[in-house]
């Protein structure tokens, strides 16, 4: 049975980590395409597109941050003789579910997001501080999911 | 239409070019020039042309049109995309082809350019009577203006039959298409189009026939009511128009042909212009292709106008609004 904890735990660290940076993936891939596009014909707006296409790789650093913090707990990182119970691991998991599923769909909408605000400084770049914002937006969800993954984790007794 | 994320790049490019498109601004400008030769100028600063256009404007201005399609080209956009707008081109070819064979009247520039139905390969086709070489919506339009410019000689009977066929075609692709812009594009092409046939109708006295074989059916209005008040004359049909939405129709109609057609091409950008404000789908594509048209047409107007020597309010008059 304490193997089974063990499995439970090391699946929500892989579930934060894996959705997160799905999510992440997948979002600074769309943006990455807009960016392109605006850098083929202008070059000049590089770092302004490069900046609005890494917000969305967030969520993939808070999956690992979470994924870190869960390795940590359930003893594989630092070595630390740990047994993980059954209902442990179980709450481990459920504890890594907030980052994981918001980070990936937080990561996919940013992207999209990012995308069209590299539209708007494709046309005004004088307009990068409001475009940003909107994608920043996006970001607020993903920081709710980690605060709560991260206290849940971390007070989870073992 | 569903988001198509794949459009993504293709769209963040198409916005920067559209930084570069002419503004109503620009189009003052150019009205405001003292010659052709100073229009032509201004378009050079612009980056129209190249270096090879010898200052000439329709060598500039078909330049002009084979960016657009070489831009499209780069972005790798399924072609068959832009097919809607073409087939007032090729349709237009059809009829020059019929006339060019039935007079044996050689025009080159009543040809519209287009590599697959361009002058040669439309002329052929009618000479042979080769009609599957056509799209097949315009097979049986091509056969029956054949035959009617040859037995009757009668050659606006010939391009209503051709030019009512290209109005079902736009509309079908419309309704065909999966693409919101090129329904929204077919339906007020047709719409527009058959305003203009009506109000030709209605100033020429055409009998109610003519016009319901002229005028193509559209879901903006009942094409019989139209047909009708266009037979009953000019007022009748300002009268309709006014009372079905198309009140600026009616009162450009009211004060010139120019107006009106201006009125018409900008009903037409006046439907697109919402695509500046979409990302992940064709539309900012086939926007940017007419806006790039329409700019180009603007061009031909000020430089034809400022050449014949017509006042910068009378330029003004005829110039189109602008995407941007």
């Amino acid at each position: 049975m304490s193997d089974l904890g063990m499995f439970f735990g090391l699946l929500g660290a892989a579930v934060a980590v894996l959705f997160a940076g799905a999510g992440s993936a997948l979002g600074v891939g769309i943006a990455g395409r807009a960016a392109a596009g605006v850098v083929t014909e202008d070059p000049s707006k590089f770092a302004q597109v490069l900046l609005l296409q890494l917000l969305p790789g967030t969520q993939g650093i808070y999956g690992l941050l979470v994924g870190f913090i869960t390795l940590s707990k359930i003893g594989l990182l630092g070595g630390g003789d740990v047994t993980i119970s059954l209902s442990t691991g179980l709450m481990i998991l459920a504890a890594c579910l907030p980052i994981g599923i918001v980070g990936l769909i937080s990561g996919k909408s940013q992207g999209q997001c990012s995308a069209a605000s590299i539209g708007i400084v494709a046309k005004r770049p004088e307009s990068f501080g409001q475009a940003m914002l909107f994608p920043a937006m996006v970001e607020t969800y993903a920081i709710l999911a980690l605060l709560i993954s991260i206290l849940a984790v971390s007070n989870i007794p073992v | 239409m569903a988001s198509d994320w794949s459009y993504t790049y293709a769209v963040a490019r198409i916005r920067v070019l559209e930084t570069k498109l002419l503004s109503n601004n620009d189009v003052n400008t150019m009205a405001a020039q003292k010659s052709a030769d100073a229009v032509v100028t201004f378009l050079k600063d612009k980056g129209w042309g190249d270096a090879s256009d010898g200052n000439d404007p329709e060598r500039i201005l078909a330049i002009e049109e084979r960016k657009i399609w070489a831009i499209m080209k780069e972005l790798g956009v399924d072609f068959s995309v832009f097919d809607v707008l073409s087939l007032p081109n090729i349709y237009h070819n059809l009829k020059a082809a019929i006339k060019e064979v039935c007079t044996s009247m050689s025009n080159e520039k009543a040809f519209a350019p287009d590599d697959t139905y361009g002058r040669p390969q439309m002329l052929k086709i009618v000479t042979e009577k080769n009609w599957s070489a056509l799209p097949e919506h315009m097979r049986a339009a091509a056969a029956e203006a054949l035959e009617t410019m040859l037995h009757t000689r009668d050659a606006q009977l010939a391009d209503i039959i051709v030019d009512r066929a290209c109005l079902d075609a736009i509309e079908a692709a419309g309704k065909a298409s999966p693409d919101k812009v090129i329904q929204d594009y077919a339906k007020s092409q047709v719409a527009v189009t058959d305003i203009k046939i009506a109000a030709r109708s209605a100033k020429t006295r055409k009998s109610l026939d003519f016009l319901h074989r002229a005028l193509a059916p559209c879901s903006s209005f009942d094409v019989r009511t139209l047909a009708q008040a266009a037979f009953q004359g000019v007022d009748a049909l300002l009268d309709y128009l006014s009372s079905s939405g198309y009140a600026e129709a009616a009162e450009a109609l009211k004060k010139s042909p120019s107006a009106f057609e201006r009125w018409c091409d900008n009903r037409v950008i006046e439907t697109i212009k919402p695509q500046k404000y979409e990302v992940c789908t064709v539309g900012p594509l086939v926007a940017y292709v007419l806006a790039r048209q329409n700019e180009i047409k603007t061009a031909r107007i000020v430089i034809t106008g400022k050449a014949n020597g017509l006042s910068e309010e009378a330029i003004r008059e005829r110039t189109r609004e602008m995407y941007v």
